[in-house]
């Protein structure tokens, strides 16, 4: 059961309370775009009965309260909900021309921060020198949050680092880990159980519950790796927040 | 005014209707598994239905009271005694001070809410009181805690002679089916499993939790390998690992997932799934999202309707 709008974009429910909007199936920065400049119109718009927006790779999910959307005559409220929908965004919302926030994250590679830091280098054929470079002089960006709070899934990592995960997932990941899943790279903001490949960890606190800002990350920031030394990894591990 | 955990029980704890509108951060709803009981547990006692309230499972706490208050009990039916004598469900409950309530096991059914007047308080992180400790946020009571709540300042009502009719509201009986809505990967299952999936009897796996229960029984499998890129999941939606074993998403669900989704279990369903217990049998019927959301809506305006009357009976 999937509607279109008018710019091509699929409107799927799934279940009673939330309906995906789906810009294209893959992880890719056009997609993606799309689909944060569909959430900060949605935003701007302020339609009511709205509890949530969940921006994706690709899907953007409105988290809508069905009480509010019933139709009339019977109609479901997400059919109610879609057709709004498709005038609301038959005008493509503009893409962001704003540059975002810049975030360095400072990550010590490999050694015991990065236990697969030299398979990594294997698998791609390439130094752990090499390695490091590519992936610390990569420009990403926060695609989405997802698995766990404040979990970041980044796009911009280079073709050439790919590498997919564990057959069998590691029951215990440490805090700040950065780590690659096949084209994708994240930070594991907590201890966490995770099949990714971990080549190096941040001293910096991606989430915490008690901040303004829980999530040192946000959708749509840009982020720079900078490597640093064991010694520095304590320092700034220490350093106050 | 205080409520001192004596025993906390296997799992209690803290629950109100969500943490909601923060699903960008990765961080997801939590809440009670079955959301009817405690709303109609915080309608008992004249509380807002969104009032924090105690999630208890399988084993209750033993608590000690000290101060007036009224209580209510609903979901799951536990030998729960006051005083040693047994404590009625489904109604208002006077509390004396220095009472204490023992919650005792669940009969039938896994989970029973337990609303006080004016609600628990309860320090909020991020915006709610709901306990998601999947995601580190909240914990579950442990023995010597306290917790505070308001005194009454309403006289304390005499004992009420009615209950509610559980009946509609709670439903733990195994061998009645699950109404499921077809998920968008359920073509990608291949015919076996396509048909397995409404034909099999699965089974609520030993280590299920308030993530998602894992459904032993039937393995399913796609007829094409499939790595979707991930995207949001919600409340109810099953999911197919690689292992072929179907897992059935709860309360403390990611908010994304990367597995297929082969199903959508009906929203007049979760709360019946929330009462099953490891081992309980499983099977599912097939319902299409236009009917289950009518039926949902139509579930929301009886539940609207008997909390009205309930408020009109309260003091």
């Amino acid at each position: 059961m999937r509607l279109a709008t008018a710019t091509g974009i699929e409107i799927e429910p799934l279940g009673e309370n939330l309906l995906l909007l789906r810009f294209g199936t893959g992880i890719d920065r056009a997609t993606n775009a799309r689909v944060h400049a569909a959430a900060a119109w949605l935003r701007e718009v302020e339609m009511p009965g709205l509890l949530d927006l969940i921006p994706t790779y690709a899907t953007l999910a409105l988290h809508y309260d069905a009480t509010f959307w019933a139709g009339r005559d019977g109609e479901p409220s997400w059919r109610h909900l879609a057709g709004t929908l498709q005038a609301v965004l038959a005008t493509p919302p503009r893409e962001a021309t704003a540059a975002g926030r810049v975030i360095d994250v400072p990550v010590c590679y490999g050694g015991e921060h990065g236990i697969d830091l030299a398979a990594v280098a294997t698998h791609a054929a390439l130094t752990i020198e090499e390695v490091v470079a590519r992936h610390s002089g990569g420009d990403y960006q926060v695609a989405m949050l997802g698995f766990a709070p404040g979990f970041p899934y980044l796009l911009g990592l280079d073709p050439a680092l790919r590498m997919p995960r564990h057959a069998q997932p590691r029951l215990r990941v440490a805090a700040g880990s950065v780590a690659i899943g096949g084209a994708q790279t994240g930070i594991y903001p907590a201890e966490l159980p995770g099949g990714w490949q971990l080549i190096g960890r941040t001293p910096l606190r991606l989430f915490d519950p008690a901040r303004a800002e829980p999530s040192l990350l946000l959708p749509g920031d840009r982020v720079r790796f900078r490597a640093i030394d064991a010694a520095e990894f304590v320092r700034l591990e220490q350093a106050p927040a | 005014m205080s409520l001192n955990v004596l025993k906390p029980g296997l799992l209690t704890m803290l629950q109100d209707r969500g943490r909601f509108g923060l699903g960008a951060l990765g961080i997801g709803c939590a809440g009670p598994m079955d959301a009817t009981a405690h709303r109609l547990a915080n309608a008992l006692v004249g509380n807002d239905e969104d009032a924090p309230a105690l999630e208890i499972t399988l084993v209750g706490p033993r608590l000690r009271f000290d101060a007036d208050t009224t209580i209510a009990l609903t979901g799951a039916p536990f030998d729960a005694t006051l005083d040693g004598h047994a404590a009625p469900m489904w109604q208002p409950l006077a509390i004396a001070a220095g009472s204490v309530l023992d919650c005792g096991r669940a009969q039938r059914g896994a989970r029973m809410s337990l609303a006080l007047a004016g609600g628990l308080r309860c320090r909020r992180v991020l915006g709610s009181c709901a306990s998601d400790l999947n995601a580190g946020l909240g914990s579950a009571l442990a023995q010597g805690d306290t917790l505070l709540f308001v005194a009454r300042r309403t006289p304390a009502p005499r004992a009420v002679r009615w209950s509610l009719d559980p009946r509609p509201w709670f439903d733990a009986d195994p061998e009645r089916p699950l109404r499921l809505i077809r998920g968008h990967h359920h073509a990608a299952l291949d015919a076996a499993s396509q048909a397995a999936l409404y034909r099999a009897r699965f089974r609520v796996a030993a280590d299920s939790n308030r993530v998602g229960f894992r459904l032993d029984g039937a393995r399913l499998a796609l007829a094409q390998p499939l790595e979707p890129v991930s995207e949001p999941v919600a409340r109810g939606t099953l999911q197919l690992p690689p292992g072929g074993q179907p897992i059935a998403l709860m309360a403390e669900h990611p908010v994304t997932g990367g597995y297929p989704r082969i199903g959508q279990i009906a929203g007049i369903d979760l709360d019946r799934l929330a009462q099953r217990r490891p081992g309980d049998a499983l099977r599912f019927v097939e319902i299409d999202l236009d009917e289950a959301q009518t039926r949902y809506l139509a579930r929301e305006h009886e539940l609207a309707r008997l909390q009205a009357a309930i408020a009109a009976r309260l003091p």
